[in-house]
């Protein structure tokens, strides 16, 4: 595969190391806030090749971990409804809801199905004209121009029979809320797959009136240690922008076209993440131009009143403020196989992580 | 989920590629990108091209590398003239 192995040559990984160590006096704390990066900062075992005085945390990064249980509810409610078919990403089956989860009510007979592309979902719709095809939207800026797309097709192909139940966020608010509620955070390993849509302009607030560094990382371990010592440099000298360490990927101004797909369906609204609550314009809701394609519109179901579960930090994890280890049911009433909360589920989410490297 | 590999457009019809990720053959949409063309390196993720990666940027970002190193040496060389770091 294109760059793979010259982004883990172990030769540049040491000498990066060295580097770090080098020029890293202060005590630090850096976020990442991208799934993908928990899980290869976990992979590749970097928290072991950094100094002590630099705290690797892991924050509101996983769509599955931060979305509500409502969600999850509402989504088996509409799955209890006759002639729907419910197209799904892997991960949100397993996740627990209130008092069942998709993959129970599978097991009970409802049709629910997992795809690997929303375009699956739209095949399936044109296929099964006497089923109605809900996809459950989940994700950040980089998988939300994905289910755009869907709906500006299905509008061209004038489809009848496919909606979408978004629960798609945007990252920037989530970033400011942990700072606002007083985490500390030196700098942020940014999102690399959602500036690759979004560029790197949004994160310049935080760099600049919240003080936070901010490198835009790719996902291989000279990447994350090249953003790691980016982000060191610019805290050790009091110099905080945004930088691009992945630009083989992301361009400064992002990718527009996916930027103006964005725009032609969904408008920015208050959402509500797991640990940090309703962040205002954080959430993307469908355009009413569009509704005719918004499961929320087109379906009108009751949804049991939300329970969480006690003794899941799971909230507490996604700010930074806990890690796995300090849950009483890690590893044991909690289990990949059997999870209690969503950060066991996704293999993006830090409890998954942690059990499956053993960090 | 969120995950995004690096995909090789073997052919492309309309606005449908077809890409390899290491041998393995997948479906991917066009739709998001401008101006693909076959034997360009494109990130997947679920089933579509979200970028063109580019070629020149990856091996500057490897050249990086290197330029930090000399300004380490270069550090070090101050360090010992004024008896103090700057970072
Ligand atoms: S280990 Fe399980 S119960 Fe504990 S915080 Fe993680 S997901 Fe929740």
């Amino acid at each position: 595969m294109k760059y793979i192995d010259e982004y883990r040559d172990k030769e540049i990984v040491k000498r990066i190391v060295a580097n770090i160590k080098k020029i890293s006096k202060k005590e630090i704390f850096l976020m990442e806030v991208c799934g993908g990066h928990t899980m290869a900062i976990h992979k590749f075992g970097i928290p072991s090749l950094l100094p002590k005085n630099i705290k690797l945390l892991s924050g509101p990064g996983c769509p599955v971990c931060v979305s509500s249980r409502k969600f999850i509810d509402q989504s088996i409610s509409y799955s209890r409804l006759p002639d729907v078919i419910i197209t799904t990403y892997g991960d949100l089956i397993r996740v627990p809801g209130s008092t069942s989860s998709l993959n129970k009510e599978k097991a009970k007979g409802a049709d629910i199905r997992i795809v690997y592309s929303v375009l699956d979902a739209l095949t399936m719709a044109q296929n099964n004209q006497d089923k109605k095809v809900v996809f459950l939207g989940i994700g950040f800026e980089t998988t939300a121009p994905s289910s755009a797309v869907a709906i500006f097709n299905a509008n061209k192909l004038n489809l009848k029979n496919f909606s979408l139940f978004s629960s798609h966020k945007v990252m920037p608010p989530a970033m400011k809320a942990l700072i606002n509620e007083g985490v500390k955070i030196d700098g942020y390993i940014a999102p690399g797959h959602v500036s690759t849509i979004t560029g790197s302009a949004i994160y310049k607030d935080i760099a600049e009136k919240y003080h936070a560094a901010c490198v835009v990382a790719g996902f291989e371990p000279v990447d994350l240690l090249q953003s790691i010592y980016m982000l060191v440099k610019q805290i050790e000298t009091n110099d905080y922008k945004v930088e691009i360490e992945y630009k083989r990927v992301v361009k400064p101004e992002g990718n527009l076209k996916a930027l103006k797909m964005l725009d032609e369906i969904f408008y920015l609204r208050d959402d509500w993440w797991r640990g940090l609550g309703i962040l205002p314009k954080s959430g993307l809701g469908i355009r009413e131009e569009y509704a005719r394609f918004d499961a929320e519109k087109v379906f009108n179901v009751e949804v049991e009143e939300t329970r969480e579960d006690k003794g899941c930090i799971c909230g507490e994890i996604l700010k930074g403020l806990k890690t796995p280890k300090d849950c009483k049911l890690f590893g044991k009433a909690c289990t990949p196989g059997d999870p209690v909360g969503a950060c066991m589920v996704s293999n993006e989410g830090s409890c998954y992580a942690f059990y499956r490297y053993k960090s | 989920m969120c995950l995004s590999i690096p995909a090789k457009i073997k052919s492309i019809d309309g606005d449908m590629a077809v890409v390899s990720v290491g041998g393995v053959e997948y479906n991917a949409s066009l739709q998001l990108i401008d101006d693909p063309c076959v034997g360009d390196y494109v990130l997947l993720h679920t089933g579509f091209a979200l970028q063109k990666i580019s070629e020149e940027d990856a091996m500057e970002t490897l050249k990086i590398f290197k330029e930090f190193e000399e300004l380490n040496v270069q550090m070090d060389e101050e360090e010992k003239q004024e008896g103090k770091r700057k970072i």
